[in-house]
């Protein structure tokens, strides 16, 4: 019964988003430097990731594919595929459950907590409004575009890893690149992104808002948070394959 | 003036507050005292609208809160600063941006004229140079009186304390008791605070409503309370030794008398002679 009262509140939570701001430019202030949180706060490790998928995907197909029949270029291509359509939007958006994930559950528990919620309703401002929908809102911004960036970092992690391991030149590589490129793969990633992106600011979003009690129980919020995201992130995968694949 | 009628609140099976009424008037303290899980956090959260009572109703200047629609109960919340028990501040807010926050909020005013009102308030609090301080440079006693400058920027009607006194020196906890009592005359307030702080209430209590068990069990001065022959309110007022002496004090001046004979058996025992107070003639 607990899941479906809790599914029942977080619906509600989404809907009490929706009012009219109390004042707009309050409103963007927050959206933009939850962007910046969100955006630039987690680009290192987005960056380092994608690096270090393309190149362990270029090594580890270079190693699987042996015969002398399949040319070097089918390499690049299965690189380009498999992180346009897997690893940048799933792996890079299941990091940032825990990444941006944890930190949103555990800003909007420490809130919680220590009443600096309570302070803003009585003020009068909704508060599902101003701390939750700009967070939301950012992360729909800024991982769709993390994930581009993920998807360009990763291709040329794999060139670079194939250059300096002797597996295949860039030119080979970049020429592979180019060979069956299928457009769609590319808004498939886009859309899972976007799904993606809703799961990891909500989710969290969720458990963060609701946290009942001290410091313990922000912990276990923001953990329980990350898990429920990466559940959701890969049954949300399966279901996305399977329905527009 | 805030009326509490027939509250109400229950949490599951468990009844919290029962039935109580208290008239608050503009202008003084009133402050609501008990022992903790008396139900006095509840019946103050009910009464801003944190909690919904499961009956009765809350009245701001006659007009029913528990009723209002939420655009209402805004415009109503839009008239009260509350001091939290924890100060509440935000903590990626420097002190000047924390007490500026409900200006940027609510008024479309210039830089300037929000930056003048902040200084205004915080001066008011006797808080100078800490504008640029974050939360967590400073100390309890700061902290509080930041939190009280953020809920009188927009001068409220209404100023709800719970609990300002926690965790404070009796020293800074008698500053902010005077800081709220002279807030309150000086603009007019309602101030409904939350306390078990035995100097407010002495201090501060021009109406004290004293809950028990969810109950609403005592309610007068802090003159009145000296009194009381109510055995609760004294077994909770007057816990201590020293606060009986000083209960026994405040009788001796006001009447003359001590109606105990509570130290008699002591001054018999240690065979101390009774005090003459020298006479004029010397």
């Amino acid at each position: 019964m607990t899941i479906f009262s809790d599914i029942g509140r977080y619906l509600l939570m989404i809907k009490g988003m929706f009012s009219k701001p109390e004042n707009g430019k309050m409103y963007w202030k927050e959206f933009m430097h939850q962007c910046a949180e969100i955006g630039v706060g987690s680009l290192g490790i987005v960056a380092i990731i994608s690096v270090f998928i393309g190149a362990v995907s270029t090594i580890q197909t270079a190693y699987q594919l042996v015969s002398p029949l399949i040319p070097p270029s089918t390499i690049a291509q299965i690189v380009r595929d498999t992180v346009i359509l897997e690893f940048a939007p799933t792996l890079v958006c299941i990091v940032l459950a825990g990444v941006a994930g944890s930190r949103i559950a555990s800003e909007l528990g420490n809130m919680r907590v220590s009443e600096q919620i309570d302070a803003l309703e009585i003020m009068g401002i909704n508060t599902k409004g101003y701390l939750i929908m700009p967070k939301i809102a950012a992360a729909l911004l800024m991982i769709p575009l993390l994930v581009i960036i993920a998807m360009a970092l990763g291709i040329w992690g794999g060139r670079l890893a194939g250059s300096m391991a002797n597996i295949l030149s860039g030119s080979v590589y970049d020429r592979g690149l180019l060979e069956s490129f299928v457009p769609y793969n590319v808004i498939f990633a886009l859309i899972k992104s976007y799904v993606f992106a809703f799961i990891i600011s909500s989710v969290p979003a969720f458990f963060g808002y609701f946290v009942q009690g001290g410091a313990l129980e922000i912990g276990r919020a923001s953990t329980k948070a990350v898990v429920v995201s990466c559940i959701a992130i890969l049954f949300s995968d399966y279901v996305l394959s399977a329905l527009l694949l | 003036m805030i009326e509490v009628k027939n509250i109400q609140k229950k949490f599951g099976d468990k009844t919290v507050i029962q039935d109580v009424s208290a008239v608050m008037k503009a202008g003084q303290c009133n402050l609501i005292i008990g022992a903790s899980g008396s139900g006095k956090t509840v019946l103050m959260k009910c009464m801003v609208g944190l909690f919904v009572p499961d009956e009765g109703e809350i009245l701001y200047h006659g007009q029913n809160f528990t009723s209002m629609d939420t655009k209402a109960k805004t415009e109503v919340r839009k008239e009260i600063g509350m001091l939290f028990q924890g100060s509440a501040l935000f903590d990626s807010l420097t002190v000047e941006q924390n007490v500026m926050f409900p200006l940027d909020m609510f008024t479309n005013w210039p830089v300037k004229k929000k930056l003048e009102r902040v200084n205004e308030v915080l001066n008011r609090v006797n808080l100078v140079e800490a504008n640029r301080k974050y939360p967590a440079e400073l100390s309890g006693g700061m902290k509080k009186r930041v939190a009280l400058a953020r809920a009188i920027v927009l001068n409220p009607k209404y100023l709800f304390c719970d609990e300002p006194n926690s965790g404070l020196d009796p020293q800074t906890s008698l500053v902010i008791d005077k800081l709220i009592k002279e807030i309150t005359i000086e603009y007019n307030i309602t101030t409904v605070v939350n306390t078990h702080d035995m100097n407010s209430v002495m201090e501060i209590g021009d109406y004290i409503l004293y809950m028990y068990q969810g109950n609403k069990e005592w309610e007068g001065t802090n003159r009145e309370i000296i009194f009381s022959k109510n055995q609760r309110l004294n077994d909770f007022i007057f816990a201590s030794e020293f606060l009986k002496d000083a209960k026994d004090m405040r009788m001796l001046e006001e009447t003359g008398q001590i109606p105990n004979h509570r130290n008699m058996d002591l001054l018999i025992e240690k065979d101390i002679p009774p005090i003459i107070p020298p006479s004029k003639e010397g």
